[in-house]
Order: structure tokens, then C-alpha cells, then sequence
């Protein structure tokens, strides 16, 4: 259907390591269609990053079948992943992972450079005003709070107009009332915007204000009365 | 925001270690500079020095032809003597322009360089001396009052290092004898201004060597009558004839070896310097994993990557030519006054040369350290998987 960004068929992920095999990700099937706002929740170490990073291309998958805005990335390399996640995926990271280096604005206009958009300084600035950072623009990522912090990660995942927007638990460090500003703001993107979204959360409460949640369990799709964190 | 903007806050990120690289390569350069410039004043204050000598040959005394060498910049020790009749039977011949026969002569005085004692060198010379050199003019005094005065004229330095004006009076230390100081030379920049000047029957007898000289110095009217002059001379008994630029090319011959060596040590000093850049910059890359990888999930392309790390390296380079370009113009006068103290008989002039074509290819060669030296950092840093970097560079 061509409003399905996302489709994976069967997916695993597997680690061999020296003394183990560890498969991260089982026999996973998931369609993301345009618009959505997917929750994917499981207990700690239940495959939600993995299969969030596989999602947004930042990481292969071992077997299965993924397609992203129609096109089959599954064995894909990373020189082709990159072109599809720029310009088409925005990430937030739990710990944010600003440049140290570069002021909110800059870190914001980093993917433009990236993606050859040199004229994007504007728009920079109104997604940073638009995440109520107008005023912090100048400021490194040490002179900001958290919250801030994560607001300018948004801005910097907005930036190339993404079609899709990945979180890593993107409230996971943030206190109760900068967490709140963080979802609300996802959420605002979602249903003002129409941005897809795809984040990983422990919370429950976040979780039940996502359009639909997957629940993960040893790397499976399960239902949710299965899942760990209902048990 | 530009690539350089992004290159530059990363440096600017360990202040203190891209400093102490930078100042490693600054070094580097400052000492290839400094090595390079050194050759190239040598061989020119080297070459002015045997210009200026006045003559295109020189007849001695048969002996080892660097020795002789020695004794035509020099004066040095070793001394050999030949009979002055072989003056009297050169002098006739119609190929000479202009002649001037020399005893060079010694004397160690304990007084000089502060009490450790130095080298004083002598030499006699008749009128003949004054025509082959046009430029040794007088400061001040003039000529021996006669052929057997006991007088001294001194070179420019000698009379500047003793103080010495005419009408005083100078102590030769081995031979106690006395002479007044007539004349102070002009700077010559050559050797001479080193040498007290007397006349030559008087040194041939203070010295004790009556009828000897230790030179004849000539200039021919055409320079290509040299083989030929050189053959008739080659049967006479005691004496060998000596070029200007056979002196040139021994004393060249002889400092290559040394210029091995000076330029090897510029080579380990940029050897070192590589390697301490590409050291900062791996240990940058290493540290700034995590970051590596976000830059990647956010649309960095390996090259992407690669032009930053290149980029960062290549600063520090390019900062530090600049800077050692800069110690090198700034540390001439400190180098050159340490290579005199090492080199005591090192020629006059200029002994460290540094020429803005020098400066360039200096600065040009370290940029081009930089971008070697970048190459094996940004290809790690460029090789990384994003989800790799980003989870397990904790």
C-alpha cells in the first residue's frame, strides 16, 4: 500500500559473540504506515533499540526482509543506508548526543551541511523556536538542561524534514516535567504535523498515549499480556 | 556553519593537546627551516668567502689539497713553506694579471675568548695584496711606513675584539715581539677581517722564516689559460696549484657528508612530528566515537567524515608551518650566534640563509605532512558503523 514507509517481514537480528549467540530480534513482522505514532515498549534488554535501530537503517538485519518507502534496504551497505536516512529519518537519542562543540544552532544546521542544504540556517532557527529554544540558540549543549538538550535534539531530527522520526527513549533522562515537554512536543509533531513516529519507552503512561504500541519479549513481537511489564 | 567551522571546534575542543601538536610540528619545520637555511647560507657565505678571496689560484706549498684548503680560508695550523724564488720565477709570466705573495703565520694567545685562550693569525703581505683587493679599504691609518716596519694593519673584527686603534701597540705572544698598529681595515666579510696583516719581510722575520711564503695568490687576465698555467707549473718541485674552484668543490665534498647528517635530523624531527599528529588526532577520533556515530545516524557520509578528521589534521599542520616558518625567521639571529660559538671557523657572512621560497616549500611540506598524516585517522574514524559507534562508544 503506498502509504507503508516501513515494512519488515519476518526480521531477526542476531550477535555471535565468542561464548554465545544472542538473537537481539525474532521473526519480527511490522508495518509503519504514514502518520502513525507506534510506542515500541519491553522490558530492558527486549530488543526495543535494536529493533529501532534496524528500523531507522542504522543497523543491519541477519534475516528477513525490510523495506523502507518501498525500496528493499535489507542487504543493503551503509554507504547506501545513509542516503535513505538522510533526508527521510530524523533520530533522538535517550542521552541526546549533541556535539559538545557546536551551539544549539549549529548543532541543529549539522545535518544541513550534511545533506548539502547550506541555505537552512532559517529554518534552524524556527524549529528551535518551535521547541521554545529561541532564546538558548547560542548556547553549547553544557549551558543547557536536559530537557533543553532534547529539545534541541528534536529540532536537529526535524531539521531535513524527515518523513519518519526515530526516539530512543527520548524521556528516559529527562525528570518528570521535562519529559512531559519532550512527549508533548513528539506527540504536537505527530498530530499537528503528521510526522511518523517511532520511539521506544518504559513508560506506561507515555506508551498508552501512542497511537499503537508493540510490545517486545526476548526479541518477539508479543501481545501485550505477554508482555513483561503487564505480567 | 561550515566543514572548516566544525574541524576547527573540534581542535579547539583539547586546547592544551592541540597546542603541544601543534607546537610539535612548529618545531619540525622551525628545525628543517633553520637545517635547510643553514645549508644554503654555508655554501653562499662559503662561496662569497672564496669570491672574495681576490685570487683565482692559488700556488702552495705541495701538500694534502684540503689542508690547503684550510690554509687559504683559514690560515689553519700544519702550516707548509715554500722558497720565495718560486714568487720571483711566477711573476715574469705574461698570463698573470694581477699577483701577491703571503706567509701566513700563527700564534696562540692565552688572553682571548675570556681567558680560554685562542688563535691569532698573521699575515704578510706586500702592496701586491692591496691590488688583488680593491675592496679592502682602510677605517682608518693607512700602509706600512716601510718594507720591514715593525707595523700592523688589522682586519675590521680583530681590531674590534681587541679595541684596538692605530698608534697602539700589539703583543705577538710567541715570539714576544711588539709591533704598532697602523691601519684598521674596512669590514670585508670575508676571513681577513680576522687577520692581522704585516708586512711580509717583517713577518718572514719575526717568524723565523726568511725567503718562505705559504701562498701566492693570482689572478689570470683569461681563466682559460688556467689548464695550461696549471701544466707549466706541474713539473716545478715543492708546489701544486690550487683553483678557486677545486677549493669550492673539496670543501663542498667535504660538508655533503655533514649535510647527510643535518638533513637526516630534519627528517626524524618530521618523522616524529607525523607521528605525534597522527597520535592526537587517533586519540581524538577514539574519544569522539559516540559522536562519530550520531553524525553518521544524522547523515554523515563516510567521506563526510573522512573530509572532517582530514581536515582537523591538516589545520594542525598548516597552524603549525605557519608557527615554525615563523620560529625560524624569529630564532635566525639565536641560531646563527650558536652555530658561531660551535663553528669557530665557520665562514663569514650570513651563516643561515632563509629565503621565502625556503618558507613555502616548508609550509607547503607540512600541509603535506598533515594530509598524509590524516589519512589512517579519518579512515578509522570514517569506517565506523553508526550503531556501533553510538552504543559501544561509551
Amino acid at each position: 500500500m503506498d502509504d507503508i514507509l516501513i515494512k519488515a517481514e519476518n526480521i531477526s537480528k542476531v550477535y555471535r559473540l565468542p561464548a554465545e549467540v544472542i538473537r537481539a530480534v525474532r521473526d519480527v513482522d511490522l508495518e509503519i504506515r504514514a502518520g502513525e505514532f507506534i510506542a515500541i515498549m519491553g522490558p530492558s534488554g527486549s530488543g526495543k533499540t535494536t529493533l529501532l535501530d534496524i528500523l531507522g537503517c542504522l543497523d543491519r538485519i541477519s534475516s528477513g526482509k525490510l523495506g523502507i518507502l518501498g525500496r528493499d534496504v535489507s542487504r543493503l551497505k551503509e554507504s547506501s543506508l545513509v542516503g535513505i536516512r538522510r533526508g527521510n529519518m530524523g533520530f533522538v537519542f535517550q542521552d541526546f548526543l549533541l556535539i559538545p562543540t557546536l551551539t544549539a544552532l549549529e548543532n541543529v544546521e549539522l545535518p544541513l551541511l550534511f545533506a548539502r542544504l547550506p541555505s537552512g540556517r532559517r529554518k534552524a532557527i524556527g524549529l528551535l523556536q518551535k521547541v521554545g529554544l529561541g532564546h538558548r540558540m547560542g548556547h553549547l549543549p553544557k549551558q543547557l538542561s536536559g530537557g533543553e538538550r532534547q529539545r534541541v535534539a528534536i529540532a536537529r531530527a526535524l531539521v531535513t524534514s524527515p518523513k519518519i522520526l526515530f526516539a530512543d527513549e527520548p524521556t528516559g533522562n529527562l525528570d518528570t516535567k521535562s519529559g512531559d515537554q519532550v512527549f508533548h512536543i513528539l506527540k504536537g509533531l505527530n498530530q499537528k504535523d503528521g510526522l511518523t513516529i517511532v520511539l521506544t519507552t518504559h513508560n506506561n503512561k507515555l506508551g498508552s498515549q501512542a497511537g499503537r504500541v508493540v510490545y517486545l519479549k526476548d526479541g518477539s513481537v508479543v501481545p501485550r499480556e505477554e508482555s513483561s511489564l503487564y505480567a | 556553519m561550515t566543514w572548516l567551522s566544525v574541524a576547527f571546534k573540534n581542535l579547539a575542543r583539547k586546547k592544551v593537546r592541540s597546542l603541544l601538536t601543534i607546537g610539535g610540528v612548529a618545531i619540525a619545520v622551525a628545525v628543517l627551516v633553520s637545517l635547510l637555511g643553514f645549508d644554503a647560507g654555508y655554501q653562499r657565505a662559503l662561496t662569497g668567502n672564496i669570491d672574495k678571496m681576490g685570487y683565482q689560484v692559488l700556488v702552495t706549498a705541495k701538500g694534502c689539497p684540503y689542508e690547503a684548503a684550510t690554509l687559504m680560508l683559514q690560515g689553519g695550523g700544519g702550516l707548509r713553506y715554500m722558497d720565495e724564488a718560486i714568487y720571483e720565477k711566477i711573476v715574469k709570466d705574461p698570463r698573470i694579471e694581477k699577483i701577491t705573495p703571503q706567509l701566513v703565520a700563527t700564534a696562540f694567545d692565552k688572553e682571548r675568548q675570556g681567558g680560554q685562550g685562542g688563535v691569532v693569525l698573521y699575515m704578510g703581505i706586500d702592496p701586491s695584496y692591496l691590488a688583488l683587493k680593491p675592496w679592502a679599504t682602510f677605517k682608518t691609518g693607512g700602509w706600512f711606513s716601510g718594507d720591514e716596519a715593525d707595523e700592523a694593519i688589522m682586519g675590521y673584527e680583530v681590531a674590534e675584539l681587541e679595541q684596538r686603534l692605530p698608534g697602539d701597540q700589539i703583543f705577538i705572544p710567541n715570539v714576544d715581539k711588539v709591533l704598532k698598529v697602523v691601519g684598521i681595515f674596512n669590514r670585508t666579510g670575508t676571513q681577513d677581517d680576522g687577520v692581522i696583516f704585516l708586512p711580509l719581510k717583517t713577518a718572514q722575520r719575526i717568524f723565523g722564516l726568511p725567503g718562505k711564503l705559504t701562498g701566492i695568490g693570482i689572478k689570470l687576465k683569461d681563466l682559460g689559460t688556467l689548464g695550461d698555467f696549471e701544466e707549466d707549473l706541474y713539473n716545478e718541485p715543492g708546489i701544486q696549484v690550487i683553483s678557486m674552484a677545486q677549493v669550492k668543490g673539496t670543501i663542498f665534498n667535504l660538508i655533503a657528508s655533514a649535510r647527510t647528517m643535518t638533513n637526516a635530523v630534519a627528517l626524524i624531527a618530521v618523522v616524529i612530528a607525523v607521528i605525534g599528529v597522527i597520535n592526537t588526532i587517533l586519540m581524538s577520533v577514539f574519544e569522539r566515537t559516540k559522536e562519530i556515530g550520531v553524525m553518521k545516524a544524522i547523515g554523515a557520509s563516510r567521506l563526510d567524515i573522512f573530509r572532517i578528521i582530514w581536515m582537523e589534521t591538516t589545520l594542525i599542520c598548516l597552524i603549525g608551518g605557519i608557527a615554525g616558518d615563523m620560529m625560524a625567521i624569529a630564532g635566525t639571529h639565536a641560531v646563527e650566534f650558536i652555530l658561531r660559538r660551535v663553528l669557530p671557523y665557520a665562514p663569514s657572512g650570513q651563516l643561515v640563509f632563509i629565503t621565502l621560497r625556503l618558507l613555502g616549500i616548508s609550509f607547503i611540506g607540512a600541509v603535506i605532512m598533515g594530509l598524509i598524516a590524516g589519512i589512517y585517522p579519518a579512515f578509522r574514524a570514517s569506517s565506523m558503523r553508526p550503531v556501533e559507534a553510538i552504543r559501544l562508544g561509551d
